[in-house]
Order: C-alpha cells, then sequence, then structure tokens
C-alpha cells in the first residue's frame, strides 16, 4: 500500500518527519509525494529501506544524505541532488541542475535527462549515471567511485582527479587538470556493465571512453605547479 | 697602519637577514613554505587595550566573593537544543588528521570538565573525540571528508566553515605525509597522497544557496542542533549580516591570528584582518539587523588569556573560541622537547612545521611513537586547569568593572593605547574621549 502525502496540504517539517521516522522503522514502505512545487530538501536526511516517489519537479537538496532509501523524482530536481548520500538509490526521471550528487559516499544516482555543471563534484563512493548530458567542472576533485555518461561532457572534466573512474560515451569538450584518458581494461567493462544494466541504460560499455587521474598532483612537485 | 675610514655595513630593512634566507628557500626549493599555526607579525591586538575599573563612578563586586556568572547559551535563534556552556570559552575547531587521536582526546576530556565544548575539523568524527566531548560542534567544511549523517546526528551543534582566519578565501593542502591508512580511510584518499581542500564548498554559491543548505542540514536533525556559521576575519560587517541572512544561529568569527594545520605562509600573514579589528564591524552588523545577542558571536584568533576573553566581550562577542592556546596548553611547543626541536631545525616556542607530521611533542602528528609521548588524560587536566584560569581572570576584570556576569562588560570599560587600536575597537585612546572616527568630533 502507498501512502500518499500531499504537499499543499502538509508542510515540509511534517513531510519529512513522516518520511523519516518510517525508514527508521526500517518498515520498508512505500511513499508518494504529490504537489511538490519545487519544495527544497525534500525526503533528505533518510535513514533506512524506504520507497519516496515524488510526483513532480524538486528544489535544491532532495534526498540529501540518503542512506539504503529508493527515492524517484518523476520530474527534475534543483541543485544538489542526493547530494552526500550514502548508499540507497535516487532516481530522476527528468533533469538534474548543478552538483547532483555531489560529495556523495555511496549507492546509485540515476539521472535519466541531462545533469548540469559539477555533477559529482567531489565525489567520494557514489556512482552516477547520467543518461543524457553532463555539464562543466564535472567530479572536480572527485575520489572514489564511478561517473558514467551516456551523452557528452562539457569543460573541465575530471579536474584534480583523485581515484574515482569517469566513462563517457559521447564527446568530452575538454579534460581539466591531472585528467587523462585511460585503457578500458576488463574489469572496467564489467564495473560499466553492471552500472548500465541498474541504471536501465540503453549503452554498451564497448562505446565508452574511461579517463581518470594522471596522478601527477598526488604529491606536490613545482614541474607541476602549472597544473594547480 | 691606519685604515682608510669606511661605511659601517648596514643591513637594508627592507632585504633583512630573515627576507633574504626566505628568498634563497624558495630559489633552492621552487615551493613556497608552508606551515602550521597563525600569523607571526605583530598586529594590533587586544594588548593594546585596557580595562578601567571601577573608583567612584562604578562600583566593584567583591573580588571571589560576590558572585560573577560565566555561563552562555549559544543557538537560541531556531534550534530546539540550544548549547549551554559554562564558561564563554569554547574550543576551535582543530582536525584529526592535523592533530593526533590523542591530542584530539585530551581537548575533549579537558573542556568537558571545563564544562564547554569542543569542534572537529576536517576530516570528521572519530570515537575518541565524541567519546570524551560532552558537547560537540561538527564542522560542516568545503571538503566534506568524513561527512556523514550519522555523525551530523551524534553532533550537539553544526559549525559550516565558510572561511578561516588564518587564510580566508584559501583552501587546503595537508601534505601526504600525514595522510595514514586510518586518516586516508576517513577522508576516501589513497594513503600518503597529498590532500587538498577546496576553498570555496562544492555545492552552495552564495548566501542565498547557503539558507537553503542550513534548512536541508535542519530537515535532516530535526532543528535540533545549532548552526554556526565560521567566517575569516576579512569583510566582518558583511559576512556577518549575510550569515545572519542566511540563518545561522551563531555566527563564529576568526581574525587573522587564528591558526591553521597548514597553508602557505604568505597567506598566514598577508591575508585578513587582526582579530581586534573584526569584532565590532560584525558586532555592528548584528546591532544593524536587530539581532546582538539573538544571534551570538563567538570570536576567535589569538585569544590567549582572561584578559583577551574579557576585552573580546567587552567588545560584544559572546564568547571566545581557542585553538592554539588549547595546543600549547596541552604541551604543543613545550621547551622539554627543545633538543628535538633544534634537530628539526626549529626551537621551543617557533616550530610549526605541522604538516611533516614529527611534532616531538605528539600533538600535531599521526606518528604512534610520537603520538604516546602525549597522555591525553594528564593533557586533559592541563587543558581544564588553563580554562579554568582563564575563567577566573575574566570574572576578576569583570567584578573590578562592576559586573555580575561576564556578559555585562561593555566598550564603555576599555581605554586604547594606540591610535590604531582605538580606531579599530572604536573605544577612547587612553586619557581621552576620543576615538579615530567618532561621530562629532
Amino acid at each position: 500500500m502507498t501512502t500518499t502525502l500531499d504537499l499543499t496540504a502538509t508542510d515540509l517539517r511534517a513531510v519529512n518527519t513522516t518520511l523519516q521516522a518510517a525508514a527508521r522503522a526500517q518498515a520498508n514502505e512505500d511513499y508518494e509525494i504529490i504537489n511538490p512545487r519545487g519544495a527544497h530538501a525534500m525526503a533528505c536526511g533518510l535513514d533506512g529501506p524506504l520507497a519516496v516517489t515524488i510526483k513532480g519537479s524538486t528544489g535544491y537538496y532532495c534526498a540529501g544524505m540518503n542512506k539504503e532509501a529508493t527515492v524517484t523524482v518523476e520530474g527534475s530536481a534543483g541543485p544538489g541532488v542526493a547530494e552526500n548520500m550514502m548508499s540507497g538509490t535516487v532516481t530522476i526521471e527528468g533533469d538534474a541542475s548543478q552538483y547532483a550528487g555531489a560529495t556523495g559516499h555511496g549507492g546509485l544516482l540515476n539521472i535519466k535527462g541531462n545533469a548540469s555543471s559539477r555533477c559529482g563534484i567531489s565525489m567520494k563512493g557514489i556512482d552516477i549515471v547520467v543518461h543524457g548530458n553532463i555539464g562543466h567542472m564535472s567530479a572536480f576533485m572527485a575520489q572514489k567511485g564511478n561517473l558514467v555518461v551516456l551523452g557528452d561532457a562539457g569543460d573541465a572534466l575530471g579536474d584534480s582527479l583523485y581515484e574515482a573512474r569517469l566513462f563517457v560515451r559521447g564527446s568530452v569538450k575538454s579534460l581539466g587538470a591531472d585528467c587523462i584518458e585511460k585503457e578500458m581494461r576488463p574489469e572496467h567493462l564489467k564495473i560499466l556493465a553492471k552500472l548500465l544494466d541498474e541504471a536501465g541504460a540503453d549503452a554498451k560499455p564497448e562505446e565508452f571512453k574511461r579517463y581518470g587521474s594522471a596522478r601527477k598532483l598526488y604529491n606536490f612537485n613545482i614541474d607541476h605547479a602549472d597544473e594547480y | 697602519m691606519d685604515k682608510t675610514p669606511q661605511t659601517e655595513p648596514r643591513q637594508s630593512w627592507t632585504f633583512s637577514n630573515s627576507i633574504n634566507s626566505e628568498i634563497r628557500r624558495a630559489a633552492d626549493t621552487g615551493i613556497y613554505d608552508i606551515r602550521g599555526g597563525g600569523a607571526k607579525r605583530r598586529v594590533p591586538h587586544f594588548d593594546d587595550l585596557l580595562f578601567l575599573g571601577a573608583s567612584m563612578s562604578r562600583y566593584p563586586l567583591e573580588g571571589y566573593r560576590e558572585k560573577c556568572e560565566t555561563a552562555v547559551t549559544l543557538g537560541t535563534r531556531f534550534a530546539k537544543k540550544p548549547i549551554e556552556l559554562k564558561i564563554p570559552i569554547t574550543i576551535a575547531g582543530m582536525s584529526f588528521g592535523s592533530l593526533s587521536a590523542n591530542a584530539k582526546e585530551a581537548l575533549g576530556r579537558g573542556a568537558t570538565m571545563a564544562g564547554t565544548s569542543t569542534t572537529t575539523g576536517d576530516g570528521g568524527m572519530t570515537e575518541e573525540e565524541r567519546g570524551h566531548s560532552e558537547k560537540l560542534v561538527y564542522q560542516y567544511l568545503p571538503s566534506r571528508y568524513g561527512m556523514n549523517p550519522d555523525d551530523l546526528r551524534r553532533a550537539d551543534a553544526i559549525e559550516i566553515v565558510v572561511g578561516q582566519g588564518a587564510k580566508p578565501g584559501g583552501g587546503g593542502m595537508l601534505l601526504g605525509q600525514k595522510i595514514t591508512e586510518r586518516v586516508a580511510g576517513m577522508r576516501d584518499l589513497p594513503v600518503g597522497i597529498d590532500q587538498r581542500s577546496a576553498c570555496r564548498h562544492p555545492d552552495w554559491t552564495g548566501p542565498d544557496d547557503l539558507e537553503i543548505k542550513i534548512l536541508e542540514l535542519r530537515e535532516i536533525t530535526n532543528w535540533e542542533k545549532p548552526i554556526y556559521i565560521k567566517v575569516g576575519g576579512a569583510r566582518p560587517y558583511y559576512d556577518t549580516a549575510l550569515a545572519v541572512k542566511a540563518g545561522a544561529d551563531v555566527v563564529v568569527l576568526d581574525g587573522m591570528q587564528g591558526g591553521t594545520a597548514a597553508t602557505q605562509d604568505v597567506f598566514i600573514e598577508h591575508v585578513g584582518q587582526p582579530t581586534l579589528a573584526c569584532i565590532r564591524p560584525a558586532v555592528l552588523a548584528l546591532q544593524d539587523l536587530g539581532m546582538h545577542r539573538e544571534v551570538q558571536l563567538v570570536v576567535s584568533g589569538g585569544i590567549r588569556s582572561g584578559a583577551d576573553v574579557a576585552k573580546a566581550l567587552a567588545l560584544g562577542a559572546d564568547a571566545v573560541s581557542i585553538g592554539s592556546a588549547a595546543l600549547i596548553a596541552i604541551g604543543d611547543n613545550d621547551p622539554k622537547w627543545e633538543a628535538e626541536y633544534q634537530a628539526l631545525g626549529s626551537t621551543a616556542g617557533a616550530y610549526d612545521d605541522w604538516h611533516e607530521g614529527r611534532d616531538p611533542a605528539g600533538i600535531t602528528t599521526q606518528d604512534p611513537e610520537l603520538m604516546k609521548r602525549l597522555d591525553p588524560m594528564a593533557a586533559g587536566r592541563k587543558l581544564r586547569n588553563y580554562l579554568n584560569v582563564m575563567t577566573l581572570e575574566c570574572q576578576t576584570i569583570a567584578r573590578a568593572c562592576g559586573h555580575n556576569h561576564v556578559h555585562n562588560l561593555e566598550p564603555e570599560d576599555l581605554c586604547a593605547l594606540t591610535l590604531e587600536a582605538a580606531a579599530m575597537a572604536q573605544v577612547p585612546l587612553s586619557g581621552t574621549n576620543w576615538y579615530p572616527g567618532k561621530p562629532g568630533f
């Protein structure tokens, strides 16, 4: 059974309190939020198994710091969707604004449309699949995890990258400092195949190129000062 | 044979021996000097202010007999659970990674015994720190190293770090020597590589965004925790006003004498404003918004004694925060390690190469053998003693000025020894009733 929460009748605090309590109770329940009207901080801080479907578009920081919950936005998401996510799955049926999945530690962020700039900035273990394109400075200082882009990437992809893996099927406008194209080995094809399958993406791993850190900035060297 | 008279060799002030030495070092190594600590240059400071004390026109309280309260509550604006402290002195954010686990434990023990809070830092929350800190403020930093919702909820308050006094506008680079397995694990980094920290938060781009970010943090933590916003002392009026606008419960204002784990010396010495110069503009911003005392102001950056505490409070702060002084209290730069400091090319009192991880005092290191030198229980007691002394000093001064609570100290209790201090603190030059810029003159 699905419980419906209407944001025209219930305020954000009450909606989040209900969802957070249900998540903590480990009850694996289904909720839907209607009339979201772009509200900020919706379904954030969920800490347990729970399925939430948002019937429309959201504002900033939807599903922020998610743990275990499955959140689906049947619309587009504002800035910072699934920021610092720890686990679980967040799916955006439309587009995502800037810094989607920022600093995320785990789980899957599945964006069916396009993502704007700084997608996956400082990611720390999250997996992000973008079915469309991503904007500039995506994966800036990304540490761990995988960013998969079925479309094109904007300027300065992977600038100052640590150990995150970036897979792009389309074109890359430019690579950021210390980011290089790398060999696609069998283990990478395997990782990619799994992620594409989980995200329901219509693409083959062999169509992608892999990008990663050249590791020249890992320890300060004056000969690389112009890269900083 | 008589020597021909010659002009005596004369050092250039501009190109002094120390400046020349730094030029040679830069030429040899090709890298700017990175160090820890705060500004070492002399800038106008609390020492340039004096208390007037009471005589006829004011009536003093009896020292040590008549009560002078010290308690402070932080976070009364929005939070369901404000922070209640017994003293107006808190421990500033310093990271595990920069500091050893024993040092963090000592800070927690000492602060808890004295009835005040400690603060995490870049790198997340450790069990040692949470376990020994009755009140713990969780720093939310641009790097978000170690950030997770569990620790967010375990904290007593959240401090969003926007700027730091030692390097307003600057990011960080902790060299790889201190990125041990545990530190790397907490920060999701490979062991031994340099930890770069961004200079601004990755997922918001200004005070309007920050307001929404704060909403998210409050929603995640059930609106219980006070939200502090920490800014570096650069443009204190506007930064304070915008922090209030963004929804801060508490503004933490860190002047240029505030320390850092490791950053460029040129940054530490040449960016930002002295703590003394930052307080009055910040207080004015709060007053202009009708928020003075509603949004609390915590001042940090070079606080060393009860006199400094009393002066900051008199200028309008609600509390102060100490970092460097707390480290010294638990044994940083102790002369008993002089031989080892010299072996590192330094001397007790000047050792600041904290990023190298070879601190003989076992405080700014991750070396297990060096860490053992710091007994967290004994060091915690030292910090407790130091905090108690500062509090007693502050109370003594407040009583002498006729106040039964340290928060009743006011600018009228002060005079300035120098024109610079008079202008910056907006208190009269000693012997006059005038300060530069005072309206009506």
